[in-house]
């Protein structure tokens, strides 16, 4: 919305000379944002372009080209029973770490906007494993888990719990997962925290005069004014749920039994193991398929619970 | 005052939870080889084995993977100051027909995964015949990204266009504008990206992972990984090299976090 007003402002500033067509000033623009269409092209269009033709033939990196088609959509979903199993433990990742993320995220945010002391200190400790790589987390989480020595265990036995061997027993080895997944998403706290900082003062005040309490407050006004911080949260969340890949390979590599065998781990094998390039390009592109319908449903179903503050279409009744 | 009972006692309980991971690498870094393998586990070692961090580095080729890690994240730094900084302005400071629809696209394109490009990269570098060599990490950096684009435009337009018609009066081209008025002006925004880049590129997995195969080019990242599935290596080791290629991150986050504190939130709201 920022953007947008400021775009309308600067135009009165470069317009060209009138009269005399001035090529060099015309083209000036274009030449400061040329590297980006060299890139966009070279690096993002044409490859996608590319792999979408790649998609219908059986194309191996070395070897006899053939065009199949749509054989490697029909046998994805007909004949391959990895692709089931690999989308089946994608969706059951996200169904767990998006909601979690969410509302621990979202939990943390209000607790440090309660005015509390330190909160640079706690903001930093929630911020500081998204700092450090996918690979050092993966190191640290496949030791934490350890079967044997593991500190994870060990604090669930000081509470009475028998921890299962996390990343080697097929019925935990995903809900592993979701746990350092979660920890390396602090992030999240600090954005939903920006969010709650926006909302005015005055509205709890008011709801307070009018005798509203904490849970009234927390569903009537802070849910409702960061519900476009949600919106964004909800999306970007289920994005990096379908493109689990770094963990997915050095954590479990896929185990036990593929009960951690994400999609994206499906395609990357398809691709770098078996070498059926036009086959994994298929897998990507119903990968893009799915994350394109998924944020297009957020998007379209926020209308009904996302509030933009100034929005005169819904709650005008209200103004 | 409840209320502030329970904010503290969550936050304490959340903050223990978020650092007993690093305490754990820290200390299990610490520890002899014998120390790590008892029940109940030792939360602090009897003798501090700070060895340990030159033998594992040493046990491997990591030297030669930090000058790959070095050299990929100094280059691609100085591709993304230049180039995107330069597209940037160009979004910033012009009105030219299909500019609002090109910015559009760069909005558009920071969406998209890049596990469905990953593969006709492969493709394009492999025809390129720069497979096991540095260049398909670095070269793209060159022609900006999207993200670094988006938050240098909007730096951009904060700054007040008066210093740009005071140039211009005074003879100045669109491009000293932008070297001289410009540039100076929007450092924040150029040490932010930097540091994103930095950390991006630093930390990048599947990047290295999909395009170097030979041991000489491996970035740190790689290396670790490599470094965790050999038979003969004791978690002490592998803690103690996952503190070391964690600590430049750490440092630089330390170094510039209002920054990215900061950025982080307005990132979401846009």
């Amino acid at each position: 919305m920022k953007t947008e007003t400021i775009v309308t402002r600067e135009q009165p500033a470069m317009t060209v000379q009138p009269k005399k067509m001035n090529w060099g000033a015309l083209l000036t623009p274009y030449l400061f944002i040329l590297p980006w269409i060299i890139g966009f092209l070279a690096f993002t269009l044409g490859p996608m372009l590319f792999s979408l033709v790649m998609s219908f033939f059986d194309w191996p990196v070395v070897g006899e080209v053939t065009f199949v088609g749509l054989d490697n959509y029909v046998n994805m979903f007909t004949d391959d029973p990895l692709f089931w199993q690999s989308l089946w433990v994608t969706i059951k990742f996200a169904l767990l770490f998006v909601p979690l993320n969410l509302i621990i995220a979202l939990f943390l945010a209000i607790m440090l906007n309660q005015k509390v002391r330190a909160s640079g200190f706690f903001r930093t400790v929630f911020y500081l494993p998204s700092v450090i790589s996918g690979v050092a987390l993966a190191m640290i989480w496949a030791w934490v888990y350890d079967g044997e020595y593991g500190i994870f265990n060990y604090l669930l036995s000081l509470i009475g719990i028998t921890g299962p061997d996390w990343l080697n027993d097929t019925s935990w080895a995903l809900v592993a997962m979701v746990i350092a997944s979660l920890w390396g998403q602090g992030s999240m706290v600090l954005i939903f925290l920006a969010g709650l900082k926006g909302i005015p003062e005055s509205l709890y005040e008011a709801a307070s005069i009018d005798g509203a309490g904490t849970v009234h407050k927390f569903f009537r006004i802070t849910l409702p004014m960061i519900s476009p911080t949600l919106l964004f949260n909800l999306i970007m969340t289920i994005i990096s749920a379908f493109q689990q890949l770094s963990l997915a390979l050095l954590l479990t590599g896929g185990g036990p039994l593929q009960s951690t065998y994400f999609y994206a781990m499906y395609a990357y094998d398809n691709a770098f193991k078996y070498f059926k390039m036009g086959y994994a390009s298929a897998n990507s592109w119903f990968m893009f398929l799915i994350i394109l319908v998924l944020t297009f449903i957020v998007f379209k179903t926020s209308g009904g619970w996302v509030y933009y503050e100034g929005d005169n279409r819904k709650g005008g009744e209200e103004a | 005052m409840i209320r502030k009972a329970i904010s503290y006692t969550s936050l304490i309980f959340f903050s223990f939870l978020f650092l007993a991971p690093f305490y754990w690498m820290v200390s299990t870094a610490l520890k002899s080889d014998q120390e790590i393998y008892t029940y109940p586990p030792k939360w602090i070692p009897d003798v501090l084995h700070w060895e340990n961090f030159a033998n594992a580095w040493m046990s491997q080729p990591f030297n030669l993977f930090l000058q790959n890690s070095l050299s990929v994240t100094l280059l691609t730094t100085i591709g993304q100051l230049i180039s995107s900084s330069l597209v940037a302005y160009g979004f910033a400071r012009f009105t030219f027909k299909g500019r609002d629809f090109l910015f559009m696209v760069v909005l558009a394109t920071m969406m998209i995964p890049w596990e469905v490009t990953m593969i006709p990269l492969y493709m394009e570098f492999n025809y390129l015949n720069w497979i096991n060599t540095l260049k398909p990490l670095i070269v793209p950096s060159f022609f900006g990204a999207p993200f670094y684009i988006f938050l240098i435009r909007q730096f951009i337009l904060t700054i007040p266009r008066e210093l740009d018609e005071a140039a211009r009066i005074d003879g100045a081209g669109p491009f000293q504008i932008y070297a001289r008025i410009v540039v100076p002006l929007m450092m924040p925004a150029l040490i932010l990206i930097s540091v994103f880049n930095i950390m991006n590129t630093w930390n990048d997995y599947l990047g290295p992972l999909i395009f170097l195969n030979d041991q000489s080019q491996y970035t740190l990242t790689l290396g670790l990984a490599q470094f965790k599935g050999m038979y003969d290596v004791e978690a002490t080791g592998l803690m103690a090299v996952t503190i070391l290629i964690s600590l430049p991150p750490l440092v630089l986050f330390f170094l510039a976090q209002r920054y990215i504190v900061d950025n982080a939130a307005g990132v979401g709201i846009k």
